[in-house]
């Protein structure tokens, strides 16, 4: 079976030139002008694009976030007034959350595995695709064009009536956000029409890798609850430059209707930040340990399981906002359902390490970070959901501790592990494995010296986002910042050995880790239309390791 | 125990009622939390170290959960949160109702201060002056932005909105200093908005009262900056009746139990009300401050929808004076039927 006959051929792909099918050179290499680069319709160029941006922004907000932090370092002002310092948290969020982490892993990794890891060419529409990626960048401009004109200074949850009546400049940065959510919503359009429509024969549905599953929870998160984000974030700008009064209670408007409008979104995102990033681990565990998913099934459905409840929570957010006390009760028990859900898999990856073999590489140190901080993060996001403790805890350090855990650690545990695991097969290099283990740990220490205090914090009932605070909090503050700086270096190695390994990184073969997810069926990096020769046969489950080792796939010219 | 918990995890002194019951749960769930993270890391690190690989190829043998094992993989967890619902629903419950003999305050967030007023009197900017071992509930607005009352050795916290009033209760149990914090970002000066709760001893606090009784009308500690044009009168119930005089109340609104174009103000407070779309409420605080600022969402069966909106008319004391004024239409005769000799002032205290 050829890979051409089984798959119809998408409408805006480039046929590749003849001569490229016998020496099926890399798609690193088809074409290096600047412009076949930029304007690529190949998944995997756009991917490696998505890359490239994700972790300048990623750069940019961590940038932010160590001011915030050396600013906290004591109790009055450190480094910058507190204008400045309200305008730094502000892009820190909008920054990490928008640019970083909702993008990263389906940009980035989605893009690049996703038909590889269905045997298809390419996403069902490459054009769209493509654009995904302008869109995004167009948005980023917009705003990173407001953060130098004045800078914006309401928290990345731009709370009416605050955001409505501030004097700082709301409307680029808002109107960036909402242009980079039809990127987040072309994204996910894509992906579940790959899903549903590319599939190589042989990948049922339950035969799909659990990252394509992820991938697919994620999509129809992104799809159905961008739009609302959306529409909000215009009625803002509306009202802080023509004074509309849908918010603001001077004039009629009702401010607590934005928080409701804002987190109909903003809960179901935090579900399009870890979703990937639990597909991401479903990938790792197996190859690592060298053993079918435990339960895939049960993961699998989590996914869509955490999808759907995650539409059914926001409330948790306003349990102080005034709303009744029985919506508070509504919303504590669906909370927990998404606890439910997480604990499914989290139980379902343990159990796909035992009896496996377990091989300690740089992406399996991560898996065990991510593991940690899923589970201490998403429990302590039950616990937030029981309305009785959510009431000293709400917006204290305690949310900022929690959701970084949950949200920035798992995520970033994910997006290492991915970058590490996936590393051969975009780039065909191999990394130093001990310069890779050194930072996973001094990632992983430094995290968790940087937000356990903050927890601690939160206890002690220190709000967050403030400037200066009573003198009592300073030690678990400086605590933190030292953590902060930990986690800043582990950065730095990391960005250093793979940069290096980009450079000078030693051939690697086709298949490193001897892993049988189907991404790995082709040559690393692979050709440009994915597969060469016959497409490999899809018969068993991803991750089957119970029959000894077929031929390996041969190394790229 | 309680002590050296209270200290691993750096909360603060429990100075409420409602502190010690948020605080057993605390334990239960941080507990449950820190034996779940290490049962699943110890059960990960042995298989790491039993399950390591001996060969690149090796092979592993297809290993898939029971039903037996997925059920207690939901159950397990479902157990243990719907445990931590009941408790924090149980307490949520109780900090969300206050007693029916609690004192009333009144506190208006602006950027960038607490003011706290006293139906019977006094207004304070950043301190609260309560009584020990006595049920204070807070009626709480906001005049610009949202803003967020927190007093951590409490255990309590409110949003302050603007347009409309949230309340939460609480019972202070020791004399002292506690520190109220506002935690929702209101701009620039958000973390300066810092106010104290000054919990006096019965005899103090009896001693304050007079004290501020006395010095009400030269000495106040800050009047309101809407109403210091207007000479003050010494209670919020004064003050309301005069503002609703101004803004045109009376027009439309009765005290003397008539209904007119709209219900009588005499008897509202605490009344069980029927609606025009057949629901019936009790009228409380939010209810007549949403009947200032939005006329048309709950409109009383039986009149017309013809009051304009006070929204931005009317300033947050303002807004909390009215209420209060026609908190104090209560009288004896209503439910005897005897002609009204006008508004009975009822102490709330």
């Amino acid at each position: 079976m050829s890979p051409s006959s089984s798959i119809a051929a998408e409408p805006g792909a480039v046929p590749a030139p003849d001569e490229h099918h016998e020496h099926h050179p890399s798609y690193l290499v088809d074409g290096t002008t600047v412009k076949s680069w930029l304007l690529t319709l190949d998944h995997k160029r756009i991917g490696v694009m998505y890359l490239i941006w994700v972790l300048l922004f990623f750069l940019i907000g961590g940038i932010y976030a160590l001011i915030v932090r050396l600013e906290l370092l004591t109790p009055g002002p450190t480094i910058i007034d507190a204008m400045t310092y309200n305008r730094a948290f502000t892009m820190h969020g909008v920054v990490m959350i928008f640019l970083f982490m909702i993008p990263a892993i389906p940009g980035a990794f989605g893009n690049f595995m996703l038909p590889l890891m269905l045997g298809a060419k390419d996403v069902a529409f490459p054009k769209l695709n493509l654009m995904s990626l302008y869109l995004l960048l167009s948005g980023a401009v917009i705003a990173i064009w407001g953060m130098i004109n004045g800078g914006m200074d309401t928290g990345w949850t731009f709370y009416t009536p605050y955001s409505t009546h501030t004097t700082t400049t709301v409307a680029p940065i808002l109107f960036g956000a909402f242009i980079i959510g039809f990127s987040s919503i072309a994204t996910g359009l894509n992906f579940i029409v790959t899903t549903h429509t590319m599939r190589a024969p042989g990948i049922t549905w339950f035969k799909m890798p659990l990252f394509v599953w992820a991938m697919y929870a994620t999509a129809c998160i992104q799809v159905l609850a961008t739009p609302v984000l959306g529409l909000v974030l215009l009625l803002v700008v509306g009202e802080n430059i023509f004074h509309f009064g849908i918010f603001d209670p001077a004039r009629g408007g009702d401010p607590v209707l934005f928080q409701h409008l804002f987190w109909f979104y903003s809960h179901p995102a935090v579900y399009i930040m870890v979703l990937p990033a639990f597909g991401v681990m479903s990938e790792v565990v197996a190859t690592y340990s060298r053993k079918n998913i435990f339960g895939y099934r049960a993961v699998a459905f989590s996914s869509l399981g955490i999808a759907f409840v995650g539409f059914f929570a926001w409330g948790h957010h306003m349990f102080v906002s005034g709303q009744s006390t029985f919506n508070a009760g509504v919303f504590a028990v669906l909370t927990m359902l998404v606890g439910v859900f997480t604990a499914i898999k989290v139980f379902n990856w343990v159990g796909t390490v035992y009896k496996g073999a377990v091989d300690f590489k740089t992406p399996f140190a991560y898996f065990c970070g991510f593991l940690y901080f899923t589970v201490f993060g998403g429990m302590t996001g039950v616990a937030f959901a029981t309305a009785s403790l959510d009431v000293p805890w709400h917006d204290t350090y305690f949310v900022v501790a929690h959701f970084h855990f949950i949200m920035v650690g798992a995520t970033i545990m994910a997006f290492m592990a991915a970058l590490h695991y996936w590393f051969p097969k975009m780039f065909g290099k191999t990394y130093h494995e001990g310069w890779g283990l050194v930072s996973a740990a001094l990632i992983i220490l430094g995290f968790n010296a940087t937000f356990i205090p903050q927890f601690l914090l939160g206890n002690a009932g220190m709000p967050r986002r403030y400037y200066e605070y009573p003198e009592r909090f300073q030690t678990l503050n400086v605590a933190s910042t030292a953590g902060a700086s930990l986690l800043a270096f582990g950065f730095i190695i990391a960005a250093v050995y793979l940069t290096y390994a980009l450079v000078y990184g030693e051939r690697a073969s086709a298949n490193p880790w001897h892993s049988r997810g189907y991404e790995w069926l082709t040559e690393s990096p692979p050709p440009t239309h994915n597969f060469v020769g016959p497409q490999p046969t899809y018969t068993e489950e991803p991750h089957f390791y119970v029959e000894p080792e077929k031929a390996e796939v041969p190394d790229a010219v | 125990m309680n002590e050296l918990l209270n200290n691993i995890l750096f909360l603060p002194e429990q100075a409420s009622t409602f502190a010690e019951r948020v605080d057993n749960l605390h334990y239960f769930v941080v507990g449950v939390t820190m034996l779940m993270s290490f049962a699943v890391g110890t059960a990960a690190v042995f298989f790491f170290f039993r399950y390591r690989r001996r060969s690149p190829t090796q092979t592993t043998e297809y290993v898939v959960p029971s039903v037996k094992t997925e059920f207690l993989f939901v159950s397990l967890p479902l157990l243990f949160f719907l445990t931590w619902f009941v408790i924090g629903f149980r307490d949520f419950v109780f900090v969300s109702t206050p007693p029916k003999d609690a004192m009333d305050v009144y506190v208006m967030g602006k950027q960038w201060m607490w003011k706290f007023s006293y139906p019977e009197g006094p207004n304070g900017v950043n301190v609260l002056h309560v009584p020990a071992n006595r049920p204070v509930r807070l009626l709480i607005t906001s005049r610009d932005v949202i803003h967020s009352f927190f007093v951590p050795s409490f255990r309590i916290k409110m949003d302050a909105v603007p347009g409309r009033y949230t309340q939460t209760w609480f019972e202070a149990t020791k004399p002292g200093t506690y520190q109220i914090l506002c935690t929702e970002y209101c701009g620039l000066s958000h973390s300066k908005m810092l106010g104290e709760v000054v919990v006096l001893a019965p005899e103090e606090w009896d001693a304050w009262v007079k004290e501020q009784r006395k010095g009400s009308l030269q000495n106040r500690q800050d009047a309101l900056a809407d109403l210091s044009l207007v000479p003050q009168p010494a209670r919020m119930a004064e003050q309301g009746q005069k503002v609703a005089a101004e803004v045109g109340c009376f027009k439309c609104h009765t005290v003397n139990g008539e209904p007119h174009i709209g219900p009588t103000f005499l008897g509202l407070y605490g009344k069980q009300e029927t609606l025009q779309d057949g629901m019936s409420l009790r009228v409380d605080e939010a209810y007549i401050t949403q009947s200032m600022m939005d006329p048309g969402a709950h409109l009383t069966s039986g009149f017309p929808n013809v009051m304009p909106t006070f929204q931005g008319k009317l300033t947050g004391p303002q807004t909390a004076a009215i209420v209060e004024y026609i908190k104090t239409l209560r009288t004896p005769d209503i439910r005897t039927g005897a002609s009204s000799q006008g508004p009975v002032y009822e102490p709330i205290q």
